[in-house]
C-alpha cells in the first residue's frame, strides 16, 4: 500500500525529517507516536503535499506508484485522506456543497458515476448519523463555528464519505472528551476491511486503547527509533520518551 | 470655471429631448448647477481614487429614442413582483406587468400624484450639501422626464415587491446616456419591498468599448414606523458605466434594511446617502462588490446619526481580481444628539492576484459621548490553508480558489431575500469565479515557463 523509504524532509529550510522509513500493507493499522517537534505533523503534511513541505531525498510509493510526483488533490483522489489536526472554517460554502465537490471528484478518479443529489444527501445523513452529528451541521459552513470535537468527528464524517484506500490521522484525539474519542474510534473501526490501511498519529496512548493499532512506531528526530506492538504504546505511556531518546543517542 | 466637453453635450442631449414640462424649471435650476460644478479631479475628496476621465469619450452618446425589444432573464420573471422595465431608459411596457395603485410613473401621473411628486422630489437628496458629491444628481434632474413613484399610504402593506428592471442593450456604435428616477414614499406605518435590478442585455466583447452611462438616482422616505427592504443590484457589463445613488431618509423607529451588490462594469460609483431623522431608527445593510478585469467599482455609504437612540449595521464585502479596482468608502457621522446610537461598519476585501487594488477608508465623526461604535477593514488574499484544506479532500485547485472567493461572498448574498435571484446570482458567481481561477492558474503557468 504504502511504503516510504529513507524520507528526508524540510520545512522552511529546516530539515524535520531525517531518513523515515515505513511499510504498510493493505488493512493495517500503525500508530506513531512521538514527543513534540518529533516531526509527527510533518509526515502528514509531507504525505499529502501541502506547500512549504519540501522532499530533499528518498521515496514515497503508494499502490506502487510514486506519490511525491502528484498534486495535493491526485493523491485525495487517488486515496489518501489526512484527518487534520486543526480542521480549517470555511464560511460561505456548506458542509454539503464541500463534501459533493469532494465525493465527486474522487469519484470521477474512479470512473464511478457521479452521484445524484438525493443519493448523496442520503449518504450524507448516514455518515452524519454515524458520527452523531446533528444533519444540521451539513447545511453549515465547513466548520465554521463548530466545537473542536465537533470539527474532528467532520472530519470522520468526510473520510466515512470519500472512503479512502489510507487514511492519515493527525492527533484527532487530542483536545477530545471520552465520548466523542469514542464516536470517532467508532467510525474508525467501523471503516476498518481488509484493504484499508491507517497511520494514526497520536501523542497519547489514550486512543489506542480505542483503536487498537496493528504496529506502534515511535517517532523521534525525525526518523523512527523504535517499533513495537500495542504493548509499547503502553511501555511509552508508563516511562514516556526520555529513554528512547537516550537510546537514540 | 467653464463646464468641460462631458459636461456641456449632457446638457445639451438633455436640453433636445422632448421633456415633462412639469418638470421644465427644475430641469433648468440643475442643469444651471451641474454646468457651474467643477468637474472632479484627483484632488476632489469624493473622487479621489476614482477617475471620471473615461466619461470624457462619451460625447457622441446620445438618448434612445425607443425602448428596444428584449428578453428578460428567467430569474427575473421568476420574481413574484410588480415588474417595471426599462431598457437604455425608455419604458418597456410589453415587458412591465400592472402597477399597484400606491404606484405610477411621473409621464402617467395624476393631478394628486403630480403635486406630490413636484412636492417631495428631491427632498431627500438635498439633504446633502457638497457639491462634488451631488454632481450626478444635477444631472439627474437636468435630465428629469419619466421616473417612478411609490407612495405607500399610513399603515399599507405593498403586497409583493416593486421590481424595477433596468436594462442596458447598447453597443459602442451607437452609446446612450440614461437617466433613471425613483421616488419611494412610505408614510408612517407602512412597508414595502423595492428592488432594483441594473443589467445588462448581452456581454460586451472588448473590455476597451465605452457603451454607455447610466444614473440612477433614488430617493427614499420612510415614515414612522414604517418598513422598508431596498435591493440595489448593478450587475451591468464590462463596457458599461454607472453612477448614481440611494439616498434614505429614516424617520422615528423605522427599520430599512438594504442589500446592495455591484458586479462588472467599466465604471461603477454608488452612493448610500443614509440619514437617520428621528430616534428608535435602525438600518441594516449588506453589500458585495465584484470587480474583475480592467473594472472599477466604488462605493461611497455616509450614514448621518442625527437623533438618539438610532441603529446602523453595514457589512460590506469585496472580491477584486485581475488588475481591477475598487473603492469603498464609508463614513459614519454621529452628531452631537445622537446619544446611545450603535454604529457598526465591517468592511472586508479579497484580492485574488496581485495587479488587484483596493482603497478602502472607514471614516467616523463622532460628536456624541455616550454611543458604541465599531469599525474594521481588512484587505487579505485567499487562505492557503483553506486552499490546502479543499485539495487535501480532492478538490481541484481551481474549484478550490472558487470555493472560496464564493465562501467569501455568500455569507453576505444569503441575505438576499428573493430565491430565484439568489439562485441565479450563485450560479453566475461560481462561474466567474471558477473562470477566473482558470485563467489565473494559466497564467501563473506561463509565467514560471516564460
Amino acid at each position: 500500500m504504502l511504503q516510504i523509504r529513507e524520507l528526508v524532509a524540510s520545512v522552511e529550510g529546516k530539515q524535520i525529517l531525517n531518513g523515515l522509513s515505513l511499510d504498510i500493507k493493505p488493512g493495517e493499522v500503525h500508530a506513531i507516536m512521538g514527543p513534540n517537534g518529533a516531526g509527527k505533523s510533518t509526515l502528514g503534511n509531507v504525505l499529502t503535499g501541502r506547500e512549504g513541505y519540501e522532499v530533499i531525498s528518498g521515496e514515497v510509493l503508494f499502490n506502487g506508484e510514486d506519490m511525491l510526483a502528484l498534486d495535493i488533490e491526485e493523491r485525495a483522489r487517488a486515496g489518501l485522506f489526512l484527518a487534520f489536526q486543526y480542521p480549517v472554517e470555511i464560511p460561505g460554502v456548506s458542509n454539503m456543497e464541500f463534501l459533493k465537490a469532494a465525493v465527486d471528484a474522487r469519484r470521477s478518479h474512479m470512473k464511478q458515476e457521479e452521484l445524484s443529489s438525493f443519493d448523496f444527501m442520503k449518504l450524507a445523513r448516514e455518515a452524519s448519523k454515524k458520527v452523531s452529528l446533528d444533519a444540521a451541521f451539513l447545511k453549515r459552513g465547513v466548520n465554521e463555528g463548530f466545537s473542536g470535537g465537533e470539527k474532528k468527528r467532520n472530519e470522520i464524517l468526510q473520510m466515512m464519505m470519500l472512503e479512502p484506500s489510507l487514511c492519515v490521522l493527525d492527533e484527532t484525539d487530542s483536545g477530545l472528551d471520552i465520548d466523542a474519542l469514542q464516536v470517532v474510534a467508532d467510525g474508525v473501526n467501523a471503516m476498518r476491511d481488509s484493504e484499508r490501511s491507517f497511520i494514526v498519529v497520536t501523542h497519547y496512548q489514550r486512543l489506542l486503547d480505542y483503536i487498537i493499532p496493528d504496529y506502534v512506531h515511535v517517532l523521534a528526530n525525525g526518523r523512527i527509533v523504535k517499533s513495537g506492538d500495542k504493548e509499547l504504546a503502553r511501555e511509552l505511556e508508563a516511562k514516556g520518551y526520555g529513554w528512547l531518546e537516550g537510546e537514540v543517542a | 470655471m467653464a463646464a468641460n466637453e462631458f459636461q456641456q453635450h449632457a446638457l445639451s442631449v438633455a436640453d433636445s429631448q422632448q421633456a415633462n414640462a412639469a418638470f421644465a424649471e427644475r430641469r433648468a435650476i440643475a442643469a444651471e448647477r451641474f454646468a457651474a460644478t467643477a468637474w472632479p479631479g484627483r484632488k476632489t475628496e469624493a473622487w479621489k481614487y476614482t477617475s471620471l476621465r473615461s466619461l470624457q469619450e462619451l460625447t457622441e452618446a446620445s438618448f434612445a429614442e425607443q425602448a428596444k425589444a428584449i428578453e428578460l432573464p428567467e430569474a427575473v420573471k421568476a420574481v413574484d413582483s410588480y415588474r417595471l422595465v426599462f431598457v437604455d431608459g425608455v419604458f418597456q411596457a410589453d415587458l412591465s406587468g400592472d402597477l399597484p395603485e400606491f404606484a405610477c410613473r411621473f409621464s402617467e401621473a395624476n393631478a394628486e400624484q403630480k403635486a406630490f411628486i413636484n412636492e417631495k422630489l428631491g427632498t431627500v437628496v438635498a439633504t446633502q450639501t457638497e457639491s462634488a458629491r451631488n454632481l450626478f444628481s444635477y444631472l439627474n434632474d437636468a435630465w428629469l422626464h419619466d421616473g417612478v413613484l411609490l407612495h405607500l399610504p399610513r399603515g399599507a402593506s405593498l403586497n409583493k415587491p416593486l421590481y424595477l428592471v433596468y436594462v442596458s442593450t447598447s453597443e459602442a456604435a451607437n452609446a446612450t446616456l440614461a437617466h433613471q428616477r425613483l421616488l419611494v414614499w412610505l408614510e408612517d406605518n407602512s412597508q414595502a419591498n423595492v428592488i432594483e435590478h441594473y443589467l445588462s442585455e448581452s456581454v460586451a466583447s472588448n473590455d476597451d468599448d465605452v457603451s454607455s452611462l447610466t444614473n440612477g438616482i433614488t430617493e427614499i422616505h420612510v415614515g414612522q414606523n414604517a418598513q422598508l427592504h431596498h435591493t440595489r443590484l448593478n450587475l451591468e457589463d464590462e463596457a458599461h458605466t454607472h453612477i448614481g445613488g440611494v439616498h434614505l431618509a429614516l424617520s422615528r423607529d423605522s427599520v430599512a434594511k438594504c442589500f446592495a451588490l455591484g458586479e462588472g462594469g467599466r465604471l461603477k460609483r454608488i452612493d448610500y446617502q443614509i440619514s437617520h431623522n428621528g430616534p428608535g431608527a435602525e438600518l441594516i445593510m449588506h453589500g458585495a462588490y465584484l470587480a474583475r478585469n480592467k473594472q472599477l467599482i466604488d462605493y461611497h455609504t455616509c450614514i448621518e446619526h442625527r437623533e438618539p437612540h438610532c441603529n446602523s449595521l453595514e457589512v460590506i464585502r469585496g472580491i477584486v481580481g485581475d488588475k481591477a479596482k475598487a473603492v469603498f468608502n464609508g463614513r459614519i457621522h454621529i452628531h452631537q444628539d445622537a446619544q446611545k446610537t450603535l454604529a457598526e461598519l465591517h468592511n472586508r476585501n479579497l484580492l485574488t492576484s496581485n495587479g488587484a487594488e483596493v482603497d478602502t477608508k472607514p471614516e467616523l465623526e463622532i460628536y456624541a459621548d455616550d454611543v458604541k461604535c465599531a469599525h474594521g477593514a481588512t484587505v487579505s488574499q485567499l487562505d492557503e490553508t483553506a486552499l490546502y484544506y479543499l485539495q487535501s479532500r480532492g478538490i481541484e485547485a481551481a474549484e478550490a480558489r472558487m470555493l472560496l472567493s464564493y465562501g467569501f461572498v455568500n455569507e453576505v448574498l444569503s441575505q438576499l431575500p428573493y430565491q430565484p435571484l439568489l439562485e441565479s446570482l450563485q450560479v453566475r458567481l461560481r462561474a466567474r469565479f471558477i473562470d477566473e481561477a482558470r485563467k489565473s492558474a494559466a497564467e501563473k503557468l506561463i509565467g514560471e515557463s516564460a
